[in-house]
């Protein structure tokens, strides 16, 4: 299978692309972000779900949610591509919403083959829903998952959720005696409880969630195939919005420089500031070319889309560190405080950095498969 | 990417298929000589002329100057020199001696050049016959380029020429000069003017090339002294006073964002020719036995080589996604990073490769017990040459601040 040169990036995901900034541009600034999220700044403030729901409907409305559920379900079946466009728009504005985690647990129940598609049907009629598979260790494989499946009752818990406060559905990873299992459960079933962790992060929400003895509908019986299936459409479209919110670090701390002045020069005139902010340009362009890379790989060349995804996000997560911290640091004083809008994308990006593996986890799996596997 | 298949267009897919099936059939056998690692460093009339009859030979069955108009030489195709390089990259052919008339003088010649003058240089060019060689650099013009010092008096409808030029790779094989000199004394930038010279039919009479020894000890570039070199006013690309705007033509391909893609063959594995890439380091680290184990065990330099494959892949979707309008923002900014990022994964690549060696990175091409010849310790010296020419590293991110980022110039 071969990849077009273009991506395959069409005027489809051109306008969805564009449609997503215009979006976003008019009804979400970063003032209002600041507004919506950072009015308790106190460092042990209780975990709170702050998002604009009236917002995200019309999201919904323009049929961003059925992006990733195939036309056969009642979606739209969009190629990897053009729904990486639209993630590179959602993390420029950092819009709080549990988009990207029910695209990831649309490409996971569209690997599920038929058993998924009365979820994908819950998700096609408005149901959001997000992963449920990390232990409290916070392991990325769902292998080591920590809840156990008995008879369709699920028992345990799942820690490091995504946006578990915004959704209506998880997709659980449980173990039974047979196999690694998915389910799908109401987030607010009986025996559901859910308890907010206190993160660093304000543009989002993550829980762990404990089950107990909580009726669930099987989707899969071979979890890992799923899950292998999935992930590198999951990372892609983490490492997208990741390079938005660097574009946007990096847009707002060079029009800082452009403006601010000091020895009578705005800062932007001295090397030992450029040239940092042409570094971090560097990495954002590396990252985002990744990124359609691997959709396109995900959409034309299977067989390379885990390769090609572990490249992205391995070079997502570098840079994102390194714009968030040249993002501070380029703003001095006002930087470090509470008031300026770089510390949201800084703890957005600094989540985005460990959420499905950190760089060197993905180099470490991207050395077997070009080191070990080629021996 | 060398292992990823791009669609082409059914004109370039043709293309492909004429192309490799010539280069099964005529990829030339292997030099009579050690060869240099690059077209910068021939030292000899031996390693030129097996290069020349590549070139010549590559040429004839149309694989350089493919996008060029016929009328000039060139194959009259579209975005096809692309695909011929690709292919003669995959079928690992020697690299062309004419680098600096193929990526340099050709683009300059065709877009600031009259007919005549582009009738008569290109097709000589294209076939390598005529080597060229570039005039920009001075003792006192380094970074700050256009403070070159080069003076040509006006003599009728001849100039006269007087100046120093340094680091002037290939000057002592070239047949024509491109060369950016002062006609005005009064104003920087628009006392600036750009021509072509014949120096080889001038050697010792007003052009005097003489050998530079690099830090490798290998030459190839040189100083070239102009002392009452007389051209004709024919010689002279575009109008007076223009020979900055010029000389960015010539930048802007040397350093990879040209509108003219630079025919470019290599890829031959040999004891004389030599490939940079991470696969490279793979099979190096695989080969060199550490602790036990061999390098390539070692998860430090593992994750070192890892960032190396995926800083290649991320240039080469660079270069994939600067061609598609909708995913950037400002068209300048991925091709005004090429030559930066070129050069400086080279360099990281090849200074990797001397840590996968450890002590045996101490040999040079001297020692019979060197690994791969030497050439690494040789490649990782000469990466140099490509972070400081056609504008240094430090130059591009400047560039790159303030054209595309819009930051105030530093001086």
């Amino acid at each position: 299978m071969s990849q077009p040169d273009d991506f395959g990036f069409n005027e489809e995901a051109a306008l969805l692309k564009s449609s997503a900034a215009k979006f976003f541009s008019e009804h979400f600034s970063a003032d209002k972000l600041h507004a919506l999220v950072a009015q308790d700044p106190s460092p042990d403030r209780a975990p709170t779900v702050q998002w604009d729901q009236a917002l995200w409907q019309q999201m919904v409305d323009l049929g961003w949610t059925l992006l990733a559920v195939p036309e056969e379900q009642g979606g739209v079946g969009m190629p990897l591509v053009g729904v990486a466009g639209l993630a590179e728009e959602l993390g420029k504005a950092a819009f709080p919403c549990p988009l990207l985690a029910t695209l990831a647990a649309s490409y996971v129940l569209t690997a599920c083959g038929e058993q998924g598609h009365g979820a994908l049907a819950d998700i096609v009629n408005g149901e959001t829903a997000t992963l449920a598979l990390s232990n409290a260790t916070g392991s990325w494989s769902p292998a080591d998952t920590n809840v156990v499946a008995e008879a369709g009752r699920l028992n345990g818990t799942a820690c490091f959720v995504q946006d578990a406060g915004k959704v209506s559905r998880l997709l659980v990873c449980a173990r039974s005696q047979q196999s690694l299992e998915l389910y799908w459960v109401a987030a607010n079933a009986a025996g559901v409880q859910l308890q907010q962790d206190a993160i660093l992060d304000l543009t989002r929400d993550q829980a762990h969630i404990e089950f107990r003895d909580v009726e669930a509908q099987l989707v899969s019986g071979a979890a890992q195939d799923a899950m292998d299936a999935a992930l590198p459409a999951i990372w892609t479209l983490l490492a997208a919005d990741m390079v938005g919110a660097g574009e946007w670090q990096l847009q707002t701390t060079v029009d800082y420089v452009k403006q601010r002045q000091q020895f009578d020069h705005p800062l932007g005139f001295f090397q030992a500031v450029k040239h940092p902010l042409v570094n971090v340009m560097i990495a954002i362009d590396q990252a985002k070319s990744l990124v359609f890379n691997a959709a396109c790989a995900v959409d034309c060349e299977p067989e390379k889309a885990r390769q090609y995804a572990h490249m992205a996000k391995a070079s997502a997560s570098d840079m994102a560190v390194f714009a968030s911290s040249r993002s501070v640091q380029c703003h001095g004083g006002i930087g470090f405080t509470w008031e300026c809008y770089v510390h949201l994308f800084f703890k957005r990006q600094k989540h985005s950095e460990m959420l499905w593996g950190n760089a060197a986890w993905h180099r470490a799996r991207l050395a077997e498969i070009l080191i070990d596997a080629a021996a | 990417m060398a292992d990823k298949q791009i669609q082409d267009t059914p004109e370039q897919a043709a293309f492909r298929e004429q192309a490799r099936a010539w280069l099964a059939d005529n990829r030339p056998g292997d030099p009579p000589v050690r060869l240099p690692q690059s077209a910068l460093e021939i030292m000899t009339q031996e390693q030129l002329a097996y290069l020349q009859a590549w070139q010549k030979s590559a040429c004839d069955a149309g694989l350089v100057g493919c996008d060029y108009p016929v009328e000039v030489g060139g194959g009259g195709k579209t975005d096809c020199q692309r695909v011929a390089n690709e292919e003669m990259l995959r079928a690992r052919t020697p690299y062309f001696p004419n680098i600096i008339g193929l990526g340099m003088a050709a683009p300059t010649v065709f877009y600031h050049g009259q007919d005549a003058l582009k009738q008569r240089l290109l097709p000589r060019l294209f076939s390598g016959e005529d080597i060229w060689c570039q005039g920009f650099s001075e003792p006192g013009a380094g970074s700050d380029l256009a403070s070159v010092q080069t003076f040509a008096e006006r003599k009728g409808d001849k100039w006269v020429i007087n100046g120093h030029k340094v680091w002037t790779s290939l000057a002592h094989f070239a047949e024509w000069m491109i060369l950016l000199l002062r006609t005005d004394k009064s104003h920087k930038y628009d006392g600036l003017s750009y021509f072509v010279v014949p120096i080889r039919s001038a050697l010792g009479k007003g052009v005097t090339v003489r050998p530079l020894i690099k830090m490798t000890g290998e030459t190839g570039f040189n100083e070239v002294i102009f002392e009452d070199l007389e051209v004709d006013d024919a010689f002279r690309l575009d109008e007076l006073g223009k020979g900055w705007q010029v000389a960015m033509t010539t930048l802007a391909h040397e350093r990879g964002a040209g509108q003219l893609v630079t025919p470019r063959a290599g890829g031959m594995t040999n004891k004389s020719s030599h490939i940079t890439t991470a696969s490279a380091l793979v099979r190096l680290a695989q080969a060199t036995a550490s602790d036990g184990a061999t390098a390539a065990d070692d998860p430090l330099l593992r994750d070192r080589m890892m960032q190396q494959f995926i800083r290649e892949a991320g240039l080469a979707a660079n270069q994939r996604r600067a061609r598609v309008p909708a995913l950037q923002d400002n068209p300048m900014r991925l091709s005004l990073q090429n030559k930066l990022l070129m050069s400086e994964i080279a360099q990281d690549t090849a200074g990797l490769a001397m840590d996968i060696q450890g002590a045996a990175s101490s040999l040079y091409l001297g020692d019979p017990n060197a690994p791969a010849g030497g050439q690494w310790p040789m490649a990782y010296m000469n990466s140099f040459g490509f972070t400081i020419a056609a504008g240094t590293s430090e130059v591009q991110r400047n560039i790159l601040g303030e054209r595309v980022l819009g930051m105030a110039k530093s001086k």
